[in-house]
């Protein structure tokens, strides 16, 4: 009964198995990316960057309607303004670079709202604040899944780069001339890895995916190999559980994921090996040496 | 010996105003020189002026055909974010960038380079630790091991000593006279003048021009020490361009 329960939703139907494979791939390519927002301390940046792609993502939308290849162009176009803009804003006023980046961004996401309800239907709107990953067609699912292997072969690429620059960013200056592009091919991919989000959890919870499996992976493991794998099978196993739970209640697929990404959260919390707040209210005897 | 690195009328600082001004000289291929002087005389700057992070305002630093990349630069305060979930082995392994790059596998030769690297600097046994969990001098030692695996013909250390134990010290120490006794070139920012008499053959006295240069007998005279300390430490806001001609520029 359980059982049936747990797998008959995808077995019988086709937009289940649809939204299942969009959550595999949007899990392989947003955790890795989220695991590297979170340790180099971005998480919110991730959600800075989400709101301020709107208004690309939604002329992308307009033009050629749910056509991901135009809203990732646009999202990705909207998003390198949007970070250059804050850049040169900081550097030629002294405004901190999280206070002029918040300043474009909320403008970039009232711009954005306006574009689609202006021109769309609230229906439009909806799908682009909260997504659908239970509505999503053939050509939607490909871009997915592309933009999940992109996202995996660019992070092949630029992992060492990016992992020596996190942890020593002079070092890497000095050895190499990596540590720039690597920086800039990172935000790209925050950006692919957003406007894929989009179709599932809309703008608002698109991050979601990515920073929730990051900060649960931070609680099992302290190393970064493991970590980015937990974070991938968490991200995977929230996915599929928060789809079983839209279907059997009326909760929307997008929070419902979120809502499990959380829970399991709460529970790394508790529970986690490495700074896990039981073990840390229980702590067991000192060792020897 | 040919020279390694050769200051030509080098002029470095920030927005402008000088830290390191008009120094002249070279250090030949294979010396140990040590940096020293009060602070604020410009003992970073220099170095980080050789490194390739700093670029002179006037003058010119020769590296004697080396790229800046091939230079193993250790700063004063590694800005290393030490909560990064990444082993002792990985951060050393770092170390071989230069020779590995984006794609280079590991295989044996390197791992077991990695390990002599460690195990030269005394760090056995902390392989598999994430870095975070290491004291001030253990990381100082993880940092020399990372310096050791860059196998650099020109070795730049910033204050390696500072705030670390005696034993550590002789340890790192012993590290350098090694890389020393190898040929290669290694300058040293240091403080402890009873080190840089004891260790160290050629002196430089820095005190934003250099006050004198050469073996460090002759150097670490009381004259000399005495002209460093009264050194003017501060910018003057409303000083004027600097009128001394630049013969290497006009050359």
């Amino acid at each position: 009964m359980l059982a049936g329960a747990l797998i008959a939703p995808f077995t019988e139907f086709e937009f289940m198995r649809r939204a299942l494979a969009a959550i595999i791939a949007l899990s392989l390519g947003g955790a890795p990316i989220g695991v590297f927002l979170m340790l180099r301390r971005m998480s919110l940046v991730g959600d800075a960057m989400a709101h301020a792609i709107l208004p690309g993502a939604a002329i992308g939308f307009l033009l050629s309607g749910l056509n991901l290849f135009a809203m990732t162009t646009g999202g990705l176009i909207a998003g390198f303004l949007v970070a250059i803009l804050a850049g040169v804003v900081t550097r030629s006023t002294g405004l901190k670079e999280d206070a002029s980046l918040a300043t474009f961004y909320l403008a970039s996401l009232a711009l954005g709202v306006t574009i689609v309800s202006i021109k769309g239907t609230n229906i439009d709107l909806l799908h682009v604040l909260f997504g659908d990953v239970l509505a999503m067609d053939d050509q939607t699912l490909l871009l997915v899944a592309i933009n999940a292997t992109i996202t995996l072969l660019v992070l092949a690429v630029i992992y060492r780069p990016l992992v020596i620059e996190s942890v020593d960013p002079v070092f890497l200056s000095t050895v190499s001339r990596a540590g720039g592009p690597a920086h800039l091919a990172f935000l790209a991919l925050v950006v692919v890895n957003l406007v894929s989000g989009f179709q599932a959890l809309g703008t608002l919870l698109a991050v979601g995916l990515m920073i929730l499996p990051a900060g649960i992976a931070r609680f099992w493991s302290r190393d970064i190999t493991p970590m980015i794998c937990i974070a991938v099978l968490s991200a995977i196993v929230s996915g599929y559980a928060g789809l079983v739970l839209s279907f059997e209640t009326r909760i929307p697929s997008g929070p419902a994921i979120i809502l499990v990404a959380a829970l399991v959260y709460a529970a790394s919390l508790l529970f986690g090996t490495v700074g896990g707040v039981v073990w840390q209210l229980f702590p067991r005897r000192h060792l020897e040496a | 010996m040919a020279a390694q690195l050769k200051f030509h009328d080098v002029t470095l600082g920030y927005d402008r105003h000088p830290a390191v001004h008009h120094l002249s000289g070279e250090v030949s291929s294979g010396a140990l020189l040590a940096v020293i002087g009060p602070n604020g005389a410009g003992k970073s700057t220099l170095l980080r002026g050789i490194a390739g992070i700093l670029k002179p305002l006037s003058g010119s630093i020769g590296l004697g055909g080396l790229d800046h990349r091939d230079i193993a630069y250790l700063p004063q305060s590694a800005e290393i974010d030490r909560s990064f979930p990444i082993s002792v082995f990985d951060f050393v392994g770092t170390g071989l960038w230069r020779a590995i790059g984006f794609f280079g596998g590991i295989g044996k030769d390197a791992r077991e380079r990695i390990l002599a690297a460690i195990a030269a600097v005394g760090l056995n046994g902390f392989e598999n630790r994430p870095i975070g969990t290491l004291s001030g001098g253990q990381m100082q030692r993880l940092l020399f091991a990372r310096v050791l695996l860059q196998n650099a013909r020109l070795i730049v250390l910033d204050e390696p000593f500072n705030a670390i134990d005696a034993k550590t010290s002789a340890d790192l120490l012993a590290l350098v006279k090694r890389w020393h006794g190898e040929a290669r070139t290694v300058l040293l920012a240091l403080h402890d003048l009873e080190m840089v008499r004891a260790n160290f053959p050629d002196t430089l006295l820095l005190a934003r021009g250099p006050v004198a240069w050469g073996s460090t007998a002759q150097v670490l005279t009381p004259e000399n020490l005495l002209v460093a300390t009264r050194m003017c430490e501060a910018f003057d806001e409303s000083a004027a361009a600097c009128a001394v001609d630049t013969p290497s520029r006009a050359a």
